[in-house]
């Protein structure tokens, strides 16, 4: 089974640049999600790989294949798009069937594999309609089927599922999921819902302006975001960031926050080289760390007393908002603590020292 | 009749293959060579009449019914390349995204994933083209020689005379007959320009 491996890839629309010089591997039986805002760059890499595009420069490699010049046909993927594209005039199974009209297969073998796909999908009593009369996500099943019949090692999804409702998506997530986990081929998949990137990834690719920035686990990705980028845009509410000043105290090291002053204790911080005092740093505190009233295990590093602006409840749980000078910083408040919040009484919120990410205010890259 | 069918199967097939070509695949040029098709339709059938009687007679065609079709199929071609194409611009790209991945044969997917949905498009072009085919003078009577002519040539060697009595009831009754065929064209055939085809193909 083939990993995918970008090399020096260059994409250029005209004069306007849109991937430079990025390398990628994607390993074998890997579920890659490219996760970024619009406009970063990630379908285009997955029209690339799909050959639906021409590069500028660089290579693609799928297994040890060079496939760069090729037909799409040729190169062994299957694609699930985001609307979907089912042909509108045949029924489902005139769908699946010219799926394999590329690959000379002989009758029996169409049906077999257009029959254990349907069955797969639970689309078996849907065969003989057409398009027009499915649903969201019987139509998306279909569209799956089609890239599955081919029984090729890679797969893509461009955004497949952000045309179906809230309901509908978490149910295909788990099936896209098990599917992966039951066929074990390699996955890439494109999305700008980081909820999708962080459930159903092995691996995930955060994207910007072109550029990978940071890649890895859903769990490295959430809890050492490498930059400034991937720490707000990964996590929901995002990431409260604040300017600080760093001070060194004894064999402490202190950061003093910006707006309010309060002191926080990074002593516990793994510093990747011993920053200088005086230096100007950002300091990003995920909402869902902060503990209210009185410290919930962790050593406590900095405690906030400030005045609650306003709350939202998202029925499990809630988020506060506290006024710090013209800012905001975004509290995660339990179900049953939040209504216990008045606006404008003060909250008191401690942060843990283990959970701190300081990033350095010019670079914008991890300290 | 004879020259109706021809005509129309080769214009059509030559226009829609084109238009399909220019609004679905990355041609080179395809802009420019659809800027200069859009020049070629305002060009006077008059003025190319002569050296399309040569061309045509050097092709050993002079005088056939297929004389006439051809210069039907390349007189329409520039106006029904250009609707087929604004039609098929429409097509969603992701659809032929989808058919070059699973299929990647331009004839193919021609075939089975666009053709069928041009069922709309083909409605109106037809009757443009029976209408015109059929109320055509010219280039039947140019091309065709003595022995094939079109209806409407027909009619008016019945109607003109120059000599003796004119025989209004006759007239009327050949002029007659020779518009019905158009018109039940445009009544039956109306009904059928508003129908959303693509309907469901893609999110709904």
């Amino acid at each position: 089974m083939p990993s995918v491996e970008f090399r020096n890839l260059v994409k250029q629309f005209g004069r306007v640049t849109v991937l430079e010089e990025l390398n990628l591997t994607v390993n074998d039986g890997e579920f890659l999600v490219l996760l970024g805002p619009s406009g970063c760059g990630k379908t285009t890499l997955l029209n690339l790989l799909a050959g639906l595009q021409e590069v500028t420069a660089g290579t693609i490699l799928i297994g040890e294949r060079d496939v760069t010049d090729l037909d799409p046909k040729d190169r062994g993927l299957a694609m699930v798009f985001q609307s979907y594209a089912l042909y509108p005039t045949k029924t489902v199974r005139g769908n699946l069937k010219f799926g394999l009209s590329a690959q000379r297969l002989d009758r029996a073998e169409i049906e077999r594999r257009v029959a254990c796909a349907a069955k797969l999908l639970h689309i078996d009593q849907l065969l003989d309609r057409r398009p027009a009369q499915l649903s969201g996500g019987q139509r998306q099943r279909v569209a799956i089927g089609r890239a599955l019949v081919k029984n090729v090692d890679v797969f893509l999804f461009d955004e497949p599922l952000s045309n179906l409702d809230a309901k509908l998506r978490t149910e295909m997530r788990l099936e896209i999921k098990k599917l992966h986990h039951d066929l074990r081929k390699t996955i890439v998949y494109v999305t700008h819902d980081q909820v999708e990137a962080m459930t159903m990834a092995t691996r995930i690719a955060v994207m910007d302006g072109g550029v990978i920035q940071q890649i890895g686990t859903p769990d490295e990705i959430y809890e050492r975001p490498s930059n400034l980028f991937v720490a707000r845009f990964v996590g929901s509410p995002p990431m409260n960031v604040f300017e600080a000043t760093i001070g060194l105290a004894g064999n402490r090291i202190v950061a003093t926050h910006r707006p309010t002053g309060v002191e926080m204790d990074l002593s516990d911080y793994a510093f990747a080289r011993q920053p200088s005092s005086g230096a100007r740093a950002l300091v990003g505190m995920r909402p869902e760390h902060f503990a209210i009233g009185r410290p919930n295990g962790g050593k406590p590093a900095a405690t906030f007393e400030l005045p609650l602006r306003y709350s939202e409840k998202t029925g499990s749980d809630g988020t506060a908002f506290l006024a710090a000078g013209d800012e905001l910083i975004a509290v995660h408040v339990d179900h049953s603590e939040i209504g216990k919040l008045r606006e404008g009484a003060p909250v008191k919120a401690i942060f843990p020292s283990d959970r701190f990410n300081v990033f350095d205010a010019e670079t914008r890259h991890r300290m | 009749m004879k020259i109706l069918f021809p005509s129309l199967f080769l214009s059509i097939g030559i226009s829609s293959v084109t238009g399909y070509a220019l609004a679905l695949w990355n041609v080179r040029w395809a802009n420019s060579f659809l800027f200069v098709l859009f020049l070629c339709a305002f060009v006077p059938f008059q003025i190319i009449m002569i050296p399309l009687v040569v061309l045509v007679a050097n092709l050993g065609l002079f005088g056939t019914i297929w004389a006439i079709a051809l210069i039907h199929a390349v007189l329409a071609m520039p106006l029904l390349t250009l609707i087929f194409r604004n039609f098929y611009k429409d097509v969603p790209q992701e659809i032929i995204n989808a058919a070059i991945m699973d299929s990647g044969s331009f004839w193919k997917i021609f075939a089975e994933i666009i053709l069928p949905m041009s069922g709309n498009i083909m409605i109106v072009v037809l009757i443009l083209m029976i209408t015109s085919v059929w109320n055509d003078f010219l280039v039947g009577l140019t091309f065709g020689g003595i022995g094939t002519q079109p209806m409407t040539v027909i009619l008016a060697n019945t109607v003109i005379t120059q000599r003796g009595e004119v025989h209004y009831n006759v007239d009327m009754a050949a002029a007659l007959l020779t518009a019905i065929p158009p018109l039940v064209v445009y009544f039956g055939l109306g009904k059928f320009f508003v129908q959303g085809i693509t309907a469901g193909a893609i999110k709904g």
